[in-house]
């Protein structure tokens, strides 16, 4: 019997003041009857315009259907056989505006919890069964993968289903790229992404950690070492600064900063060696979902106010509703229509405050959202001690540097060809790298499709 | 997991360790990078490699032990494992083309001057060695500065061995007297590297400084090393690390290193040692 509530099974979640101080998991997930019942939401539509809305094209009212029958493990395995990493998209994805907006229940009401759903069925196989998966007979031939992130995993996941001996290197201490230094432990916790890693080297991946390729190795040893191909999902990791008066002051930093020492090197426990900023009073500036996450890092390690400054409106804020919302409740401050113009200093070299002037919004621009004016007169002194900036990212040059024959765009991302293939032969790439900063699902199903590709190249 | 080969106590304060990394060993370049991390919930430190071992596969650091970290790392011993050392990062010293050079090293900064010097020299250049240190009895590498250097001269702060003075003294002595380099490189403590600077500047000589910001994943994501050249934002990580020192904003360098120094001087005194902690709940 179809469940006609117009609305999502709510899912639990921390209060927002308590969890405002800890980093722990902000929703906590749903139960199995919840499970089901919002389950019995779904229509099962002949036509499923969910799954087109999905970029890895999850067999969604077909894993719902068993969780309407309580066989999880059954939603599980139709789940994997197109998304290698449930128990993370389940979490980032932004499903409302891919597969929940495209729901014949949204149109009245509220769609399907599509997202909600595909967590608990990872959450459960995990905490009930958690299987390793099995290795698949090898065909002998290396394929490397550069970067650890959702699409360099999502690539090897796939590689290594196929019989390909797959390597990846990964730049930093941890594998899981910005799953691991650039997300929260309290909207993704690490121990999720460290079993995904596990299961990764079950299926006889080597994940090889502290290679920076590009400097210990270029692409073009990674090939006299003999892998037949090469993809790059080196993620776009180079913060911009706003090049205003004062960015170099105490207490300025990149959100990239913020987050991977808060993240990354753990500075929120007592354990950890590495330090962040104490702060009274942090601005973060940008509207991302990057600022959400630095802004709530920020009111956990103890601010006493966080504000989120951002030049356009609300409605023009590129961060999900849902990281917004949760935000707000924890007590975050919105300054929108508002733009800083110069940082100030004390006698020591510390952020003191952040000058900004207020903002109005004029004709569209070549974005398609309205053009932010400044207000003249309306300059005003916000009084912080911490300015965050999260104003975006561009790819790293230092593949694109160290590999002769790889173009990229003017805003250096890697150009690929519909076959994924950079302008290098055998050298794929995905994600960030190509896209410029986009979200995780987009990179999982950029390396899901490089993993086709490479196998395609390499039956040629 | 990367094992400590060998250890040497170079003085009370300084120390040289090889260690087992043939990835980075066959690839590093003198003026180069590693960082390290001594255990799971450790730092992530920068050190400028001091030496290389290709066959062997091993790379050398030589470090001072002033933080909580190098003061980890330096109570670890031959046989020993660190958790992370990666590497080779930043830019290498561009040491071809020079036909006359003057390195200047100071205190263990000379660690790290000694391989560029080195690569100056294999380059065919002629290489003039000032080293500075603030006593006798924290003198390194001495021999090894003279086996490379055409000229080398040695300074202590204190005159208790080589030349009574700073660096930058025999430095303008030689420039006065009309001597020319094509390159003068400052490796060494933040105000030497900016007088060493200064001393050169009004002869137009190309003097490079070697800079070691606060740092974290040295490779050009957090934008934490950033240091101000020319009016220009650097990342000391990939732009560098050693950049135009007749440039570089020292006062705002300075000012940024100083960033978490309380922070730091706080958690030394208060830290209790993770694996004594380890221990004691073992044994209960």
């Amino acid at each position: 019997m179809a469940n006609m509530k117009m609305t999502k099974t709510p899912m639990p979640e921390q209060d927002p003041k308590v969890r405002a101080r800890n980093f722990k998991e902000v929703t906590l997930g749903y139960t199995a009857e919840m499970a089901i019942e919002e389950a019995n939401r779904c229509l099962g539509c002949k036509k499923p315009m969910c799954v087109q809305g999905c970029p890895v094209n999850v067999r969604i009212p077909e894993f719902i259907k068993k969780v309407q029958e309580g066989d999880f493990k059954a939603a599980y395995e139709i789940i994997t056989s197109t998304n290698a990493l449930p128990a993370l998209s389940g979490r980032v994805c932004p499903q409302e505006t891919q597969c929940e907006c495209r729901c014949v229940r949204g149109v009245k009401g509220e769609p399907v919890a599509i997202g909600r759903l595909e967590r608990f069925v990872a959450d459960w196989y995990r905490e009930n069964i958690n299987a390793m998966p099995e290795k698949v007979e090898s065909n002998g031939i290396k394929v490397a993968v550069v970067g650890s992130g959702p699409a360099g995993l999502t690539c090897a996941s796939d590689l290594a289903k196929k019989g390909y001996k797959v390597s990846v290197f990964e730049a930093l201490h941890t594998a899981g790229g910005v799953l691991v230094y650039g997300i929260p432990e309290f909207r993704l916790p690490k121990a999720i992404v460290a079993n995904e890693v596990t299961k990764l080297e079950a299926l006889g991946v080597e994940v090889m950690t502290n290679m920076v390729i590009g400097r210990v190795l270029t692409i073009d040893e990674l090939f006299e070492m003999g892998y037949k191909a090469v993809f790059v999902g080196s993620g776009a990791g180079l913060p911009m600064f706003m090049n205003i008066p004062g960015e170099s002051l105490k207490g300025v930093m990149s959100a990239n900063e913020y987050l991977t020492r808060t993240n990354l090197m753990k500075a929120y426990s007592e354990e950890a060696d590495t330090p962040v900023i104490k702060s009274k009073a942090v601005a973060v500036v940008g509207g991302g979902n990057v600022a959400m996450d630095a802004a709530r890092c920020a009111m956990r390690l103890g601010a006493e106010h966080v504000y989120v400054v951002y030049r356009r409106g609300e409605a023009e804020m590129p961060a999900r509703l849902e990281e917004q919302h949760h935000a707000k409740e924890e007590g975050i401050e919105f300054k929108t229509l508002c733009n800083p113009l110069k940082i100030v200093g004390d006698e020591n070299g510390r952020v003191c405050g952040m000058e900004c002037i207020r903002m109005e919004l004029g004709e569209p621009d070549a974005s398609g959202r309205r053009r932010p004016i400044a207000i003249e007169g309306s300059e005003f002194m916000l009084e912080v001690d911490t300015v965050i900036m999260s104003l975006g990212t561009s790819p790293n040059p230092l593949i694109r540097s160290t590999t002769p024959g790889l173009d990229t765009n003017r805003k250096g991302c890697l150009i690929v060809d519909e076959n994924e293939m950079t302008t290098r032969e055998g050298v794929f790439a995905g994600g960030d790298a190509v896209t410029g900063a986009a979200t995780v699902i987009l990179a999982m199903g950029a390396g899901k499709k490089g993993a086709e590709a490479i196998d395609a190249f390499l039956n040629k | 997991m990367y094992k400590i080969v060998h250890k040497k106590e170079l003085n009370p304060s300084v120390t040289l360790m090889s260690i087992e990394a043939p990835f980075i060993a066959r690839k590093a370049k003198a003026g180069q990078f590693i960082i390290f991390r001594v255990d799971e919930m450790g730092e992530r430190i920068p050190l400028t490699i001091a030496g290389t071992d290709p066959e062997e596969g091993t790379v050398t650091i030589i470090f001072q032990k002033v933080g909580f970290s190098t003061i980890a790392l330096g109570a670890l011993n031959e046989g020993d494992y660190i958790q992370d050392f990666v590497g080779p990062l930043g830019k290498p010293t561009p040491v071809e083309g020079k036909k006359k050079v003057c390195v200047v090293g100071g205190g263990v900064g000379c660690a790290i001057a000694l391989p560029s010097a080195t690569g100056f020299k294999k380059a065919g250049a002629e290489v003039t060695v000032i080293a500075g240190f603030r006593s006798k009895d924290i003198v390194i590498l001495e021999d090894e500065f003279k086996a490379v250097a055409d000229r080398f001269i040695m300074m202590t702060d204190d005159g208790s061995y080589g030349r009574h003075g700073l660096v930058t003294e025999p430095l303008k002595e030689l420039l006065e007297a009309g001597e020319t380099f094509d390159e003068v490189l400052a490796i060494g403590p933040v105000p030497m590297m900016k007088f060493v600077a200064k001393t050169t500047e009004p002869y137009g000589i190309h003097t490079s400084v070697s800079l070691n910001p606060i740092m974290i994943d040295g490779t050009g994501m957090c934008g934490g090393c950033r240091v101000t050249v020319g009016g220009e934002t650097k990342f000391a990580c990939v732009d560098g690390p050693e950049f135009d020192g007749h440039k570089v904003d020292f006062a705002e360098l300075m000012s940024r290193n100083a960033t978490y120094r309380g922070r730091e001087a706080e958690v030394t005194a208060n830290h209790t040692c993770r694996i004594e902690k380890m221990g004691k709940e073992l044994i209960k």
